[in-house]
């Protein structure tokens, strides 16, 4: 399988953008994880980012916190979200991101964790309460098993810092497009444009835009500033109303050249 | 001061031993980062120090007495026992030392708004009354259950013009106040400071709540080596995030000699699992930004902490305990729900003071411990706070409820 960069680059060269769904791991149950995750690669996703729910999602907003409500209280947790994804996990042909709080990977183990990632066919690793300053112990503990541990920007890091964090992330570079948590926005505030090229200018990965996009014209906005976008409340939303047409737009708006759109 | 153990923590990153660090969301740490700057300049400029001594004397009231409790010191027969009066302070409890501080540094930094979240309100109460002081627009985060509780409190905090936000996520009570305080703050954080009540969260909050607070155990030892011209043999404090403690415990924590108790809520008996006691029967993790014993399950999910005192309902304790803890300098020990109670009880009958539910913790813990000591020994409670905010749950839990 392919690794992230690589899965990003492939969709990228054709002049399409990434595009990663991010699901909230057995919301609606966790015999939903499977079909869910089947159907998303369907429609040909980048990758897809897997969620673990949390009693204390702090970098998450309403949506996303629901929704890991409902999972926690259908019994979810990350031993037995690992245990479903190596179920199937010949039928996964995209890389999967796991998307979790520190505090879950400490409790597991941190080797454990990184074996169980292999295991599930896990590719990367997202952890949005882990900065740069304390990230050496992730990639020292999960690069050799293959996996990527993709860190944040924000829009409140200075040039200087972007720098840094550009360099140690691997996969891509998960830039953050407001300064908040995440969930629908209707308006984004800063000089993205110049963010987002500065980023590109100092980063070797790929750059994807992630929070707040939440309709298929952001999409392609968002899109358009890097090399693709990561939705999270607008595909969790879509999913617990079984609405997969919204998912497919949303999908589909990241196909096409893109770089002529307007902004 | 090359063996301090005091001055040797937190490290550059941080870390109190292997304890604190910061993990926040990359949004916030250009934000931590300067406020350390800004902190660090703020306590070397006399302009600044000179304003928050001028406050705490004038505003404040402090110093604050150390009372020499000799109706209770008679009735346990043992160790000496003075009081350290910080239910003296204005609005009742020690909180006010640290908000009053992070007040005037938000000042400094040219923040106009403050966010910050509280528990039984006693937090809430000492930051809506500094921005008030100092004009600061303020909103503080309160748990649903705690406001259906400490109802007074939040009338208290919208009377000093403070906007009080309902938290209706989680278990409904401090740690979830503490989620939608950061949130809030993430997305505010250009102009917004954070008020973090107790010595916890991401560097570098558990050293400015520290330095605040390092008050109270300074006029301490100043003022009991005045009225018995030696240091005391015990220090105890209860401890729920940890900051009267930790402001206790850090001038004496290079006296040997002086040995330090913490005092958590064991709330129904550990052994309930019903309890807040994170050092005695919690594990390693990290919540809040910060690596530290932490009460949760197998899977890493937090656990909700169980007190009758709702200023140390926290599932977590302040990484500079954990270390203490860590290397044997303090000793934590713990204290139930109805041990609290007849603290209250004997404090209020021996000495005409009402304890808050929370410093009754610690008068219980200093009722078992002097009677194992000597008449000549001498033990220093910190008496963090008054109990007029509990009358109405201590009556209930004592069957008087009309």
């Amino acid at each position: 399988m392919a690794t992230l960069q690589q899965a990003i680059e492939q969709t990228t060269v054709t002049g399409n953008k990434a595009f990663i769904p991010y699901i909230m791991a057995g919301d609606g149950g966790l015999e939903t994880l499977k079909p869910t995750i089947l159907q998303l690669q369907q429609m040909d996703v980048t990758a897809i980012e897997v969620g673990i729910p949390f009693t204390d999602p702090v970098a998450d907003g309403p949506t996303i916190e629901q929704a890991g409500e409902r999972a926690l209280a259908a019994g979810v947790t990350l031993r037995k979200v690992f245990e479903t994804l190596a179920s199937f996990k010949e039928e996964i042909h995209v890389p999967l991101v796991v998307m979790t709080y520190f505090n879950p990977v400490l409790a597991y183990g941190l080797e454990a964790f990184a074996e169980a990632c292999v295991a599930g066919g896990v590719k990367g690793l997202i952890v949005p309460d882990v900065p740069l300053e304390e990230s050496t112990i992730l990639r020292e503990t999960l690069n050799p098993y293959g996996i990527d541990i993709v860190q944040l920007v924000s829009l409140t890091s200075p040039p200087e810092r972007i720098a840094r964090i550009a360099a140690a992330s691997q996969g891509f570079v998960y830039a953050v497009t407001v300064n908040g948590i995440t969930g629908a926005r209707t308006n984004f505030a800063h000089d993205l444009k110049g963010h987002f090229a500065h980023l590109r200018e100092v980063s070797h990965i790929p750059v994807l835009a992630g929070f707040g996009i939440s309709t298929p014209e952001q999409v392609v906005s968002m899109g358009a500033l890097g090399d693709g976008v990561i939705v999270g409340s607008a595909i969790v939303t879509a999913l617990h109303e079984g609405n997969l047409t919204k998912v497919e737009a949303l999908v589909s708006a990241s196909k096409g050249d893109l770089e002529k759109s307007t902004l | 001061m090359g063996n301090s153990i005091a001055n040797s923590v937190p490290s550059k990153e941080g870390r109190y031993g292997k304890f604190g660090g910061q993990y926040v969301p990359e949004t916030l740490m250009t934000a931590l980062l300067g406020l350390e700057t800004a902190y660090d300049e703020a306590m070397k400029d006399p302009l600044f120090t000179d304003e928050l001594t001028y406050y705490l004397q004038q505003y404040v009231g402090r110093e604050t007495p150390l009372y020499y409790a000799e109706n209770l010191t008679k009735e346990l027969d043992g160790a000496k026992i003075y009081l350290k009066r910080e239910d003296l302070n204005h609005t009742g409890a020690h909180k006010i030392n640290n908000a009053i501080g992070q007040a005037l540094l938000a000042k400094r930094m040219g923040k106009k708004k403050i966010v910050a979240e509280t528990g039984a309100g006693q937090h809430g109460v000492a930051t809506a009354t500094a921005c008030a002081l100092l004009n600061l627009e303020c909103v503080v985060f309160m748990g649903a259950e705690d406001i259906e509780r400490q109802q007074l409190n939040v009338f208290r905090m919208e009377l000093l013009g403070t906007k009080v936000e309902s938290v209706e996520t989680g278990s409904k009570t401090l740690k979830d106040a503490v989620n939608a305080a950061l949130r809030y703050w993430v997305t505010n954080v250009e102009d917004t400071h954070y008020i973090l009540g107790s010595a916890l969260g991401p560097h570098p909050f558990p050293k400015i709540v520290r330095d605040f607070q390092r008050v109270i155990g300074e006029e301490t030892r100043k003022q009991i080596l005045e009225k018995e011209g030696r240091l005391p043999d015990a220090v105890v404090a209860c401890i729920g995030g940890g900051s009267n403690a930790i402001g206790m415990f850090h001038p004496f924590v290079d006296d040997e000699t002086v040995a330090l108790y913490g005092v958590e809520a064991a709330g129904s008996g550990i052994e309930t699992g019903k309890h807040a006691a994170a050092i005695a029967g919690g594990q390693l993790g990290v919540l809040h930004g910060a690596y530290m014993y932490l009460l949760q399950d197998e899977n890493g999910f937090v656990q909700e902490a169980h007190s009758i005192s709702a200023g140390l309902d926290y599932p977590g304790k302040g990484p500079e305990h954990c270390y203490l803890h860590d290397i044997g300098r303090a000793k934590f020990q713990s204290i139930t729900d109805s041990e609290a109670l007849e603290g209250l009880q004997l404090l209020s009958r021996t000495e005409g003071i009402l304890p808050a539910l929370e410093s009754s913790h610690a008068i219980a813990y200093t009722a078992k411990l002097a009677k194992t000591m000597s008449t000549d020994d001498i033990i220093v409670v910190c008496l963090s706070g008054r109990g007029d905010k509990d009358v109405h749950t201590v009556r209930k839990a004592l069957g008087g409820d009309r």
